[in-house]
C-alpha cells in the first residue's frame, strides 16, 4: 500500500516566526496517522497547509501522488480545533449548505444527512437552531458534517474535546468504523491514550521540527529500555534487595498489589534474557509480578521533547 | 469549485430572515412616517394659532401700515397711552408683544426709539416682517421729505428674471439647478447611507463567523475571496431588498396618513423648498410644473442612471470590502472603533465636499479634485453629474475608481485571509501591514 498523503519539505513562516520548518510526512493509505506535539509546535499550520488554507513558502504535498488542487477539496474533511457552526442557523439547513460547500448535490447530501442523523440518534434535530444545542450536540452534528462527503482524507484536530466520555467512544468508534471503510486518518491531540488506542503511525512535531516519526509499534520497539517491572515476596525483603543491587541495575517500582512485596524495576542489559532473570527471582522468592515494561506513546513524547 | 451563488443565497438568506432586519425594515419607515406626521401635525397647530401684536406709535407716522394677516392681528392703542399702561395693557390681555414706536427728531435716527417687548424671545421672521414694514414706511416718507415722488420710483423700477438657455438651445430656469441638485444630493447621499448601513452589516457578518469559529470549516472548502465576495454581494442583495420594501412602504404609509389625517405634507416647508419657491416666485402654478418638467427633461438623464449604476456599485465594493477587512482583523465589534475611523473619513468628507462646494460650484477646482479621488469620487461625482460632466472626466474617474477598487479588494483581500484565523489580541495597525506578506 503506498501513501495517501505526503508532505515534502513544507517550510511556513509568518513574519519573522517559523511555523514549519523543513516538515515531510508520508500518511499510509488506510491508516491513522497520529500528528503530535507540545501547543504551538506547528501542527495546526501543517494541517491548514494540507488544507490549502494557507500556503507553503517551499515544499509541496501530495495527495494521492497529485499536487494538491482546487478539486481536493471535496477528497479531504476537515474537523478543526478551532470550531462551530452558525449559531442561529437550523441544523439542517447548515449541514447541507456545509456539504454543498464539499461539492456534494443537494438531494444526496440531505439522504446522508437523514442516515447519519438516524444512526447516532439525532434525527429531531434537524429544525432546531444550533444555539438551542448543548456543546456536545453541537460537536455531534460537527461531525457528521465533516465526514458526510465520504473524503479520502479525514484530519481532526482534537476531535473528542468537548465530548463526555459515552460520545467521545460513540466518535472513537465511527472513526475506525470510517478507516475499515477505507478512509485515511489524520490524527492531532494531546491525549495520549486515544493516541494508544487509535494510532497506527505518528509523526512528532516539536518547535516547527519533525524529530519523530514512524510506525507506532517500531517506534516503542526503539524507544524499549529492556526494563521489567518486578513484584516478589521474600523472607528479607531488604537482603534480596541487596542480591538484586549487586547483580542488575534496579530502580523502586511502584505498582498497586494486595501484598507488601518488594517492587522493582529491573533494568537487564541486551546480553541478558528475561528468562534468565525471571528463573533466577523464583529462587529468591514468591514472584507476584513480572511485566515488561513497553514505553507509553506519552513517555516517548515527553522523552522526545526534553531530549530536543 | 465556484461556490459563489451558494454562499451569495446563504448570505441573503440569513439576513433575510433574520427577526431584527425584519423588524427593522418594518419598523423604520412607521418610525419615520410616524415623526412626519407629528411634526406635519404639530407645526401645522403652531400655525394656526393667531398672534396678537399691540402697537403704540407715538410717532404718528407708521401706525396705518399694519394690516391684519392670516397668523398675526394687529392692534392699535391711542398715542396718549404711556409706555407702561402699554406694557400693562398686552400683559393682562395676554398677547404676544408690544411694538414700540417712539418719538423722533430725525425719521434716519428712527431705529433708536423702536423696540419690541414680548414675554418670550420673539421668532426671527415676526421680526423682521415688523422690520420691513416699519421700514418701508419710514424710506417711503424719508423720500418724500427731501422732495422725492415715491411713485416715480415705483414706477421706475424693474424686474428681472433672466431667461437662461444653452449654447445647444435648450432653455433652462432657476428650477434646474434645483432639481439637479435634489438628483445628484439624493444619489451621493444614498450611497453615503447605504455603505454605512450595509457596510457595517457586511463586517458583523466577518465578526460573527469568527466568534462562532466556523470560519475555519468554511474557508478549507472556499476561498476567502470568494467568501468575502459572496458576502458582500449578499447583504447588498439584502440591503437592496430593503431599501425597496422601505420605499413602498414609506410610499403607501405616506399616502394613508395624509388620507387620514387630511395634513398636507407637502405643506412643511424645508429651506430647500423655500429656495426653489423664491426662484419661482414670479410664475403661477402651472408655468412653475411645465418648467420643472423641462428641468427633469434637461437632466442627462441616460448618463445619469449609467454613471449612477458604475458609481454605485463600484463605490460600494470599495468600501464594503474595507469593512470585511476591518471585520476579519477583529475579534469582536468593540474593537471596531479603531479601524473604522479611517474608513469613514474620507466618506463624511466626500458628503461635506459633496454638499457644500458642489452646490456651490459644481464645475470649481476643489469639485473636480474630489471626484477623482478615488474614495471621495463617488459620492462627489454622483452629485456633479446632474450638472453636465464632460464624459472624458466621468471615464476617467470611473477608470481610477476601478483600479482603487480592484487594489481594494486584494488588499482586503489579503487582511481577510489572515485575520480570520487570528484570534486573541486586537491587531495593531503594523501588525495588519505586516499580514499583507504573509
Amino acid at each position: 500500500m503506498g501513501n495517501l498523503l505526503e508532505a515534502h519539505s513544507v517550510s511556513k513562516k509568518f513574519g519573522d516566526f517559523t511555523a514549519l520548518n523543513n516538515v515531510s510526512i508520508a500518511v499510509p493509505k488506510g491508516s491513522v496517522f497520529g500528528l503530535l506535539g507540545p501547543n504551538g509546535a506547528g501542527k495546526t499550520t501543517l494541517i491548514r497547509v494540507i488544507n490549502q488554507i494557507t500556503m507553503p513558502d517551499t515544499g509541496y504535498v501530495l495527495l494521492d501522488g497529485e499536487a494538491l488542487q482546487g478539486h481536493h477539496i471535496k477528497d479531504i474533511g476537515y474537523l478543526p480545533e478551532e470550531r462551530g457552526l452558525y449559531k442561529s442557523m437550523k441544523v439542517g439547513e447548515q449541514a447541507l449548505y456545509l456539504a454543498q460547500l464539499k461539492g456534494m448535490q443537494k438531494a444526496e447530501a440531505k439522504k446522508r444527512l437523514l442516515e447519519w442523523f438516524e444512526r447516532l440518534e439525532i434525527g429531531d434535530w434537524w429544525n432546531k437552531k444550533i444555539q438551542e444545542l448543548s456543546k456536545g450536540m453541537a460537536q455531534k452534528i460537527q461531525f457528521v458534517v465533516t465526514v458526510l462527503h465520504e473524503p479520502k482524507l479525514l484530519i481532526f484536530d482534537e476531535p473528542f474535546s468537548g465530548f463526555d466520555p459515552i460520545n467521545a467512544n460513540l466518535i472513537k468508534d465511527e472513526i475506525l468504523r470510517l478507516k475499515n471503510e477505507g478512509a485515511t486518518v489524520i490524527f492531532s491531540t494531546h491525549r495520549m491514550e486515544s493516541v494508544e488506542e487509535l494510532c497506527d503511525h505518528i509523526a512528532l512535531i516539536h518547535k516547527s521540527n519533525k524529530i519523530l516519526d514512524g510506525n507506532l509499534t517500531a517506534i516503542k520497539k526503539q524507544f524499549k529500555t529492556n526494563t521489567y517491572e518486578v513484584g516478589i515476596n521474600a523472607e528479607n525483603h531488604s537482603n534480596l534487595h541487596h542480591i538484586l543491587a549487586e547483580k542488575f541495575s534496579i530502580a523502586p517500582a511502584h505498582f498497586k498489589t494486595l501484598g507488601d512485596e518488594l517492587k522493582l524495576n529491573i533494568k537487564l542489559s541486551e546480553k541478558e534474557k528475561a528468562n534468565d532473570l525471571l528463573s533466577f527471582l523464583t529462587t529468591k522468592g514468591q514472584v507476584s509480578h513480572f511485566v515488561e515494561l513497553i514505553p507509553s506513546a506519552s513517555d516517548i513524547f515527553i522523552q522526545t521533547v526534553k531530549n530536543n | 469549485m465556484n461556490h459563489l451563488p451558494l454562499i451569495i443565497k446563504r448570505e441573503y438568506l440569513t439576513k433575510v430572515r433574520n427577526k431584527s432586519f425584519i423588524i427593522m425594515t418594518i419598523l423604520s419607515p412607521l418610525i419615520m412616517i410616524g415623526l412626519i406626521t407629528v411634526v406635519a401635525y404639530l407645526s401645522q397647530l403652531n400655525n394656526n394659532k393667531q398672534k396678537t401684536i399691540t402697537i403704540l406709535d407715538e410717532s404718528g407716522l407708521v401706525k396705518d401700515v399694519f394690516e391684519d394677516t392670516e397668523s398675526i392681528n394687529y392692534t392699535l392703542l391711542e398715542n396718549n397711552v404711556t409706555l407702561e399702561n402699554a406694557k400693562a395693557i398686552v400683559i393682562e390681555e395676554k398677547n404676544s408683544g408690544l411694538l414700540h414706536i417712539g418719538k423722533f427728531e430725525k425719521i434716519e435716527k428712527a431705529s433708536d426709539n423702536i423696540e419690541f417687548y414680548s414675554e418670550d424671545s420673539p421668532s426671527i421672521s415676526l421680526i423682521s416682517d415688523l422690520e420691513s414694514l416699519v421700514e418701508k414706511k419710514l424710506t417711503e416718507l424719508n423720500l418724500q421729505s427731501k422732495g422725492v415722488d415715491v411713485n416715480m420710483i415705483e414706477d421706475a423700477e424693474v424686474n428681472i428674471d433672466i431667461n437662461q438657455e444653452n449654447f445647444t438651445g435648450e432653455k433652462t430656469s432657476k428650477l434646474d439647478s434645483f432639481i439637479k441638485l435634489a438628483f445628484g444630493g439624493a444619489s451621493g447621499y444614498l450611497l453615503f447611507m447605504f455603505i454605512i448601513i450595509y457596510g457595517n452589516m457586511i463586517m458583523r457578518s466577518v465578526i460573527e463567523e469568527k466568534t462562532s469559529r466556523i470560519i475555519e470549516v468554511i474557508i478549507s472548502s472556499v476561498k476567502p475571496m470568494q467568501l468575502m465576495l459572496g458576502k458582500i454581494i449578499g447583504t447588498s442583495l439584502a440591503g437592496i431588498t430593503q431599501f425597496i420594501i422601505w420605499i413602498i412602504l414609506g410610499g403607501v404609509l405616506l399616502t394613508i396618513v395624509s388620507l387620514i389625517f387630511g395634513i398636507d405634507l407637502m405643506q412643511i416647508q424645508s429651506p430647500q423648498q423655500e429656495m426653489i419657491q423664491q426662484a419661482t416666485q414670479s410664475s403661477d402654478l402651472n408655468t412653475q410644473v411645465e418648467m420643472g418638467l423641462i428641468a427633469i427633461k434637461n437632466l442627462p438623464i441616460l448618463n445619469l442612471i449609467i454613471a449612477f449604476l458604475l458609481f454605485f456599485i463600484s463605490g460600494y465594493f470599495l468600501y464594503s470590502s474595507l469593512y470585511a477587512a476591518v471585520g476579519a482583523a477583529v475579534d469582536s465589534e468593540t474593537d471596531t472603533q479603531q479601524f473604522l475611523f479611517p474608513i469613514m473619513m474620507p466618506l463624511i468628507l466626500a458628503v461635506y465636499v459633496g454638499f457644500f462646494t458642489v452646490i456651490e460650484d459644481p464645475h470649481g477646482t476643489v469639485s473636480t479634485i474630489f471626484s477623482f479621488i478615488p474614495f471621495t469620487s463617488p459620492v462627489v461625482m454622483l452629485m456633479r453629474i446632474p450638472f453636465g460632466v464632460p464624459i472624458w472626466q466621468q471615464i476617467l474617474s470611473l477608470l481610477i475608481l476601478i483600479g482603487t477598487f480592484i487594489l481594494t479588494v486584494w488588499f482586503a483581500a489579503k487582511i481577510y485571509r489572515v485575520g480570520i484565523l487570528m484570534y486573541g489580541k486586537k491587531p495593531s495597525y503594523k501588525e495588519i501591514v505586516k499580514w499583507i506578506k504573509y
